[in-house]
């Protein structure tokens, strides 16, 4: 993959859009080389399809420049744009056969028929449907139809080429396929290519560059190997490929605490007793006698899964996921290294670790023994417990307080889960209310990009009085 | 073979309601007024060959006036907001909540000497007559029969991906090459159910042309209905030719349709 100083081709600069009133896109930046294959990779509502739509100009961002060969090109439409897509379903005209259908953009540029025929006809021996001019698109296997979409974009010859998820409605087979027979044409045609997918394994395998995006915001831009080598964060690395991701406390440059022990790593800079996120790929960590490991542990399960074997193992609380080429019988003990250079060391997703509140009681009941506080527009009533109306509080509940509630019986309502990354013995879920974020843990796996009530458990609770009665009213 | 069980009611509704009238009519055709067999009948409808021809044309000229004021409206309201979408055609339907010789009236009403719309062209120095001629049965024809013609058109046009119009557009199509290249050719199944709803129909209308028409505005329709009442085998044989004349039209608008053969 070369990665030469190419020209950038299209910049996103602030890009800033929300639909009814929910923030699609958070204020993006991205620059995209020519000739690179750049795929924007994220969960389903993370956003990537709608800037693949602001670049081919179906929709006008709220605020931010979309910049096309230097030129700023807000408000132009999509018909004169130089960009041509490859839709998710395809949108292939029924009323026309594969040649009509790929022929579409050329007749409407008004080039000579002689023309037309042969590029045409290239075009279709590129994308290996040679003979199938004639054929009714209605008559194609989806595969085909794919290959006509393609066709039909490359013919016209833009200088950018939008793919939104394209091989997603075909089975793994022919997905693998075209995976690669996509980076083919995109080498063989020298176009810029930007490819939109949720399938991690689609963006490593055919990118110059990946985009990962999550909940508005572009969370890292890197070759796939940085993405993967190097995520940033704990969602990138639980997005891309298969990681243990586990809560460590950095105790000083180059020395991590994971699982109670203190072990080696080359990151540098996170200052002291920091708390973060490591990452151990589960083909970095090697399998060795227990009084060889740096970590020991009892095999819970072993797959074989033809190149390696795949195994979990219990340390602790904790369950590591160890890929090896070797086999350990299940029960065993069994130890485990891992080289400094393979621990990746990542700044946590939220800058907390408990959720605090500071309120002020708003209604008190000492007969009750309850009392009630504002939170977001809603009333939250915090049962056995007694403090005077107006009395300053702040409230911290450990993220094992916090639990999904059913529909209509939670504290607040409508939160979106924006992230869900599992550390081994739970799952740490990332929500957002309306102002700001929390941290809950949960063991059962939730979906992103979903909305859910949440729920408080106080008795998990710690209050502590920050002022007593004011006499300010209200 | 799948079971027909459930297809039994309206197998009997079938035979009971449609397959013996029409058995009926076909023996009254070819039988006389002692129910011998006879030609005559036959040879009676063609005296009224002209007003056969006649109402074909109006029914043709009515299905044209409707799908040239019905396509760009079905167009125009695929383009609107859905809420808006819904008031008109409600708006549209409204007057068919109203009995059709009602509506007829109306219009006798509206076009009549002094009547406000004569008035009014009056006072701009217009004076003509607005009732009794081709013209009015036409326009009553289109007034009754246009919301058939909106709706099959509307319904299909509002039915195209909105994927496809994206796409034209990413190819370099303008609104218009959208509409030329993308909308029109997809909407040929509505056109063709359309032309179907509003065709056959005003081929047999009767009581529009009686009320709107003048004496030589007579339609095929409306003799039936008179002759029905002093001889059935003339009556039976001009329903027959009707009817084939029908069945090869649809015919005809079912081969445009298969032709188009839309997904």
């Amino acid at each position: 993959m070369e990665q030469t100083t190419n020209k950038t081709i299209v910049s996103l600069k602030d890009i800033f859009i929300r639909f009814d009133g929910e923030v699609i896109l958070n204020h993006i930046n991205l620059d995209i080389n020519e000739k690179e294959f750049v795929t924007i990779l994220g969960p389903s509502g993370c956003g990537k399809t709608t800037t693949l739509r602001i670049i081919g100009g179906f929709v006008e961002p709220e605020s931010g420049d979309v910049i096309f060969g230097g030129k700023r090109i807000n408000g132009t439409p999509p018909n004169k744009r130089n960009v041509n897509t490859v839709f998710q379903k395809y949108s292939l005209f029924p009323h026309l056969n594969v040649f009509d259908n790929v022929a579409f953009g050329l007749k409407l540029k008004k080039m000579p028929k002689d023309e037309i025929k042969k590029r045409v006809t290239d075009m279709l021996a590129t994308v290996d449907l040679k003979g199938y001019e004639k054929r009714s698109i209605t008559k194609l296997s989806g595969g085909q139809q794919q290959r006509v979409a393609i066709a039909r974009a490359l013919v016209c010859d833009p200088e950018i080429i939008l793919l939104d998820e394209p091989l997603g409605a075909l089975d793994l087979k022919l997905r693998k396929s075209m995976q690669l027979e996509l980076k083919e044409i995109q080498q063989k045609t020298q176009k810029t290519f930007i490819y939109v997918t949720h399938d991690q394994e689609e963006a490593l395998t055919m990118s110059d560059r990946v985009v990962v995006m999550n909940n508005g915001v572009i969370e890292q831009i890197g070759s796939p190997e940085d993405i993967y080598n190097e995520p940033v964060n704990a969602f990138v690395a639980d997005f891309i490929g298969e990681a243990n991701i586990l809560n460590g406390i950095m105790l000083d440059d180059c020395r991590i605490q994971i699982l109670g022990k203190e072990l080696e790593c080359v990151d540098k800079g996170f200052g002291k007793n920091t708390p973060v996120d490591v990452v151990i790929r589960p083909e970095d960590i090697e399998v060795t006698a227990p009084e060889d490991g740096q970590l020991v542990g009892i095999v819970e399960n072993t797959t074989f899964k033809g190149v390696h074997y795949e195994m979990s193992v219990r340390c602790g609380k904790c369950e590591i996921l160890i890929h090896s080429t070797t086999s350990a019988e299940i029960g065993s003990k069994i130890g485990m290294r891992v080289i400094p250079f393979n621990i990746q060391i990542m700044n946590k997703l939220l800058p907390f670790y408990d959720n605090v509140i500071e309120t002020t009681v708003t209604y008190s009941n000492q007969n009750d023994n309850l009392f009630e506080f504002e939170l977001e527009g809603e009333t939250v009533t915090v049962p056995n417990k007694y403090y005077e109306e107006g009395t300053k509080l702040k409230i911290t509940l450990p993220p094992e307080a916090l639990s999904l509630a059913a529909d209509g019986v939670g504290d607040l309502k409508d939160l979106y889960i924006e992230s869900v990354v599992y550390k081994g013995e739970h799952n740490e879920i990332i929500l957002e209310s309306d102002e700001r974020k929390w941290l809950m843990l949960s063991d059962t796996d939730e979906q992103v990009a979903t909305y859910v009530p949440l729920a408080f458990d106080f008795s998990k609770a710690q209050f502590e009085v920050i002022s007593e009665f004011s006499d300010k009213e209200g | 073979m799948k079971s027909r069980k459930p297809s039994i009611p309206y197998i009997i509704w079938m035979v009971v309601f449609t397959m013996i009238p029409i058995i009926m009519i076909g023996f009254t055709a070819f039988t006389d007024k002692n129910g011998n067999f006879s030609l005559q009948a036959f040879t009676n409808a063609f005296y009224y060959t002209n007003i056969f021809v006649k109402s074909l044309w109006i029914a043709l000229i009515s299905t044209a006036i409707c799908l040239v004021l019905a396509y760009p409206l079905a167009y125009l309201l695929t383009r609107m907001k859905e809420s808006t979408q819904n008031t008109l055609i409600m708006l549209l339907m409204v007057p068919m909540w109203m009995n059709f010789l009602l509506r007829i009236y109306a219009w006798v009403t509206l076009l009549q000497d002094n009547s406000p719309i004569d008035m009014m062209l009056s006072l701009l120095g217009i004076h003509s007559t607005y009732i009794g001629n081709t013209g009015a049965v036409i326009l009553g024809m289109v007034y009754e029969y246009l919301p058939f013609m909106v709706l099959p058109i509307y319904t299909v046009m509002s039915k195209i991906d909105n994927g496809l119009i994206e796409a034209a557009q990413d190819l370099g199509s303008s609104n218009f090459t959208v509409f030329r290249k993308v909308v029109a050719p997809l909407s040929v199944p509505g056109i063709i159910s359309g032309v179907t709803m509003v065709f056959v129909p005003s081929a047999s209308t009767f009581l529009v042309a009686q009320y709107l028409g003048g004496p030589d505005d007579i339609m095929i329709g409306d003799v039936i209905e008179k002759i029905f009442w002093t001889d059935q085998n003339t009556g039976s044989a001009i329903s027959l030719i009707l009817m084939i004349f029908i069945f090869v039209f649809l015919i005809i608008m079912n081969l445009f349709g298969d032709e188009e053969a839309i997904a």
